[in-house]
């Protein structure tokens, strides 16, 4: 016996288009709340330490926008691709990629100061960062590869790269054998926005021109339909015209483009100098980022500042409540697990029970 | 001889609404033990979604379905089989890589064994006529052998009741004949068959009863033996449909100008699942028709990739779009040169079915009407206005039926998105226009408008070449027809004199 039924709905739900990140996000607040009681926390308590009071001060929200830019930044790349079926995983290798090409001024040639420094490490982050993901492209258009696996891949190699090279050809000369470069210099540093209260940087300003840019071309231009079509529909692509090898290296350019974008922002703005570490996984998280804001640059604003908060949450749960700052991790895979269940909301209604003939009545 | 046999399927006052569309409207019918029984309508009319309904893929909105003489709710395909029903869809759902058994074996319910199954399917397949080795990879194969997949399978399961979705629109006249005398065989040995079709002489030869829709409304039953097909097409459409014209096209012109030419042309298959094209050359001149016939999966489909440039060949000088070597252009490039095209699948190759009509207009016409369609030109900034207007005016000179303003093309029935998208090449006015298929699937009035548009073009003085499977339309519209086989093209000949033999012997692949 059948107890829930899908039915595939004659078109999709615009309805549930837009709601179903909410859904989502409502389902990944019960279940959290039971994650917190299971840890022995009152859930409410619990649940306004990680999701309320990170919003409550001034500075805190300077620290959610300098969480978010990079999110959002790499997840409207990260859009263009998946729109167009490229599925490149390996935004966080690129994101490194685009940090140490940018990084290459500040720590080569630290005394070039000048208001040509920092626009200078933007362009070469961006080229960073495109060049990095234009390899798992050319595997693609050349020999077939499967991407996921590739651009995955690439990011471990890229992650030791600039463990090595931090430890080794970069490290600072006066840094005590510190794992890092030397500090960059004032005119290497992505500058704040409003020091007075806070540290929030230009990078929040490039992921929402970044945003806004990408969803003109997404939803306005010729290019943004052959995206939209190559996704749909490979074979009307064809018919269409478009070239299917030059859509496979635009998207991994521009996603790999603006990982690196983020990744010198990051490096420029937040940290001001290269560590073995340089990233809490935002190539990853990004990816939750994408599609909790349904592959629409928008929306993904939206969702980069929600994931930007579990991050700001995790840290607060460990200082305050004492919990593992992993908790993080666990909120964000809730929060993909659940938007890709709430999705199937969008094709298919729910039926519980066996499904009968609906009486209509005789019009 | 009706009288004697009980009733089968009865179905009582069935409505499916779709939003506000009534896509059936309190249809009632009857079908007896060993008839076979036809479902008569133009596309959109309901027959597809009456039977969809009656196969458990769709629910009734309201009305009652009888099972010999008890309501049922079917709520799946698996609970219409165990009731005996069975179904052979117009558009096949079978997959590629895997072998005709193995496609039958999926469908099956119960366990057994892959070498179990193709001998069944082969005694099956040779009970019945329809030759089929089971071992073949379905990608292989052509559309008329899917359809022989997906009517065995039909047959493994014994179902009593057998429906068939416009099965003859991918067959040769051969072909046809032979499914003919298999559904015959079967309502001789007491199947009933429910048989869909917009081939009236085909309604006429085989059918004992038929009902007739118009609009998800039940607009008449009758013997369609005791019809002509004048009067059962003005049944189904409302009114007398127009006879297609064909005056010839006045050949004025002393020296006749070519504006298609295949010079040549061979291609290696692309894939297992592909035809070689060999040496293939052909001339189109201004205000001719030429029809390539041939049975399904004999390069036909590599042919027109070949001439729309979603194939490029090698050497420039391979074709000729008015007199440009265009062999190394792209697609769009060749529909700038004047060319326009209309692939044989519908949806996903010639529209990306989630998308909107206007959009699908961008689609083929973005690059050879960049000027009307997009804006700002650096930015490529597409003009909405302009083509709501453009696909308005398709959907209005053509008569397409849809259900709201600009929907979605897969919500469309076949024959009224097949209309849009040969609408929407016409409506460039082409000086040649490639097209595969024209009328597969599309009811009568649909096709003797398709017809109509495509001599017409022709007349205004453009190269029309029109690849299909229909015999009856190649003959109706082409002045030369050749043949297809093996990736072959025989020498085109006048459609005025050839016979029919002559090209089902080429079909076949006898020397001419």
């Amino acid at each position: 016996m059948t107890l829930i039924t899908l039915e595939k709905r004659s078109e999709r739900s615009a309805f549930f288009s837009a709601l179903s990140p909410f859904i989502a996000f409502g389902l990944t607040l019960v279940f959290g709340a039971l994650v917190f009681l299971l840890s022995g926390q009152n859930p409410l308590t619990a649940l306004y330490t990680y999701f309320v009071e990170p919003l409550s001060e001034m500075w805190s929200l300077h620290e959610l926008a300098i969480k978010a830019a990079p999110l959002i930044i790499i997840a409207v790349g990260l859009s263009v691709a998946y729109a167009s079926n490229n599925w490149n995983i390996g935004a966080e290798g690129q994101f490194i990629a685009g940090a140490l090409a940018g990084s290459i001024p500040p720590v080569m040639f630290p005394q070039w100061q000048s208001i040509f420094t920092l626009p200078l490490m933007l362009v070469l982050g961006i080229i960073g960062g495109a060049a990095f993901g234009a390899i798992p492209a050319l595997l693609k258009v050349r020999f077939n590869t499967n991407e996921i696996l590739t651009s995955l891949m690439l990011v471990y190699i890229m992650q030791l790269f600039l463990d090595w090279m931090v430890r080794g050809p970069w490290r600072n000369p006066e840094g005590n054998n510190f794992p890092e470069t030397r500090r960059f210099n004032p005119s290497a540093v992505l500058p704040e926005l409003f020091p007075a209260s806070g540290r929030a940087n230009w990078g929040i300003v490039f992921a929402i021109v970044a945003a806004l840019l990408f969803w003109f071309i997404l939803n306005r231009t010729k290019r943004g339909f052959d995206i939209k079509v190559t996704g749909a529909s490979p074979r009307a692509a064809g018919f269409g015209g478009i070239d299917k090898s030059r859509m496979v290296f635009y998207a991994f350019l521009v996603s790999g483009g603006l990982a690196g974008l983020a990744g010198i922002s990051e490096v420029s703005g937040a940290i001001g100098q290269l560590r073995p570490s340089i990233s809490p996984g935002y190539g990853f998280t990004a990816i939750i980022v994408a599609f909790l804001g349904r592959l629409n640059p928008l929306g993904i604003v939206a969702a980069g500042l929600v994931l930007a908060l579990t991050y700001l949450g995790g840290e607060a749960a460990q200082i305050s409540l004492g919990l593992s700052d992993k908790l993080a991790r666990v909120f964000q895979g809730m929060l993909l697990f659940f938007v890709l269940a709430c999705d199937t909301l969008i094709n298919y209604r729910i039926i519980f029970g066996v499904p009968k003939l609906p009486q209509v009545k005789a019009v | 001889m009706a009288l004697e046999h009980p009733t089968l399927l009865e179905v009582k006052g069935v409505t499916k609404l779709f939003g506000s569309l009534r896509a059936c409207d309190d249809i009632s019918l009857v079908v007896s033990k060993g008839e076979i029984h036809s479902l008569l309508g133009e596309n959109g009319a309901g027959k597809s979604t009456l039977v969809k309904m009656l196969y458990g893929t769709l629910q009734p909105s309201a009305g009652e379905i009888l099972w010999k003489g008890n309501t049922v709710s079917i709520a799946d395909p698996a609970y219409a089989r165990s009731l005996g029903i069975g179904m052979v869809f117009q558009h096949f759902s079978l997959f590629d890589a895997l072998t005709a058994a193995e496609n039958i074996a999926l469908s099956l319910s119960k366990s057994i064994p892959i070498s179990q199954i193709a001998e069944k399917a082969r005694s099956v397949s040779l009970a019945y006529g329809l030759p089929l080795d089971p071992d073949a990879l379905v990608g292989d194969l052509s559309v008329g052998e899917r359809q022989r997949i997906e009517i065995i399978r039909c047959l493994l399961q014994e179902p009593e009741l057998i429906i068939l979705d416009e099965p003859t629109s991918v067959l040769t006249p051969q072909e046809a004949d032979k499914l003919f005398e298999t559904l015959e065989r079967l309502r001789d040995e007491g199947k009933s068959i429910l048989y869909i079709s917009h081939r009236l002489d085909e309604v006429r030869r085989l059918c004992s009863r038929a009902t007739v829709l118009r609009h998800g409304k039940v607009v008449g039953s009758c013997d369609p033996r005791m019809e002509t097909p004048g009067s059962l097409a003005s049944m189904m459409v409302g009114s007398e449909i127009a006879q297609v014209k064909r005056d010839g096209f006045a050949q004025s012109k002393t020296t006749p100008k070519i504006l298609l030419s295949v010079q040549n042309l061979s291609q290696a298959p692309a894939g297992p699942f592909s035809m070689a094209l060999k040496n293939i050359s052909l001339n189109i001149e201004a205000g001719e028709i030429v029809g390539i016939a041939g049975v399904a999966g004999n390069g036909q489909g590599e042919f027109f990739d070949a001439i729309s440039g979603e194939n490029r060949q090698g050497v420039p000088e391979t074709m000729r779009i008015r007199d440009v070597n265009a062999g190394k252009l792209g697609v769009s490039e060749r529909r700038m040169l004047g060319a326009c095209f209309v692939p044989e699948e519908r949806l996903g190759h010639g529209a990306v079915p989630s998308m909107s009509l206007s959009e699908n207009l961008f689609l083929s016409r973005s690059q050879s009407d960049a000027k009307i369609f997009t804006k700002m030109k650096p930015l490529g900034v597409v003009n909405n206005a302009s083509l709501e207007v453009a696909s308005k005016r398709i959907s209005s000179t053509m008569d397409v039926r849809k259900n709201a303003e600009n929907p979605a093309a897969g919500s469309l029935s076949g024959g009224n998105l097949q209309k849009f998208l040969i609408g929407r090449e016409l409506d460039r006015s082409p000086s040649i226009l490639v097209v595969n298929q024209p009328t597969w699937g599309v009811d009568a009035g649909a096709c003797a408008r398709i017809r109509q548009a495509i001599i017409d073009l022709a007349k205004g003085g453009a190269a029309v070449l029109v690849i299909s499977q229909d015999l009856d339309e190649l003959f109706e519209i082409s002045d030369r027809i050749a043949v297809m086989n093996h990736g072959s093209l025989s020498v085109p000949l006048p459609a005025a004199s050839v016979t029919r033999e002559q090209i089902g012997l080429l079909m076949g692949g006898a020397a001419a």
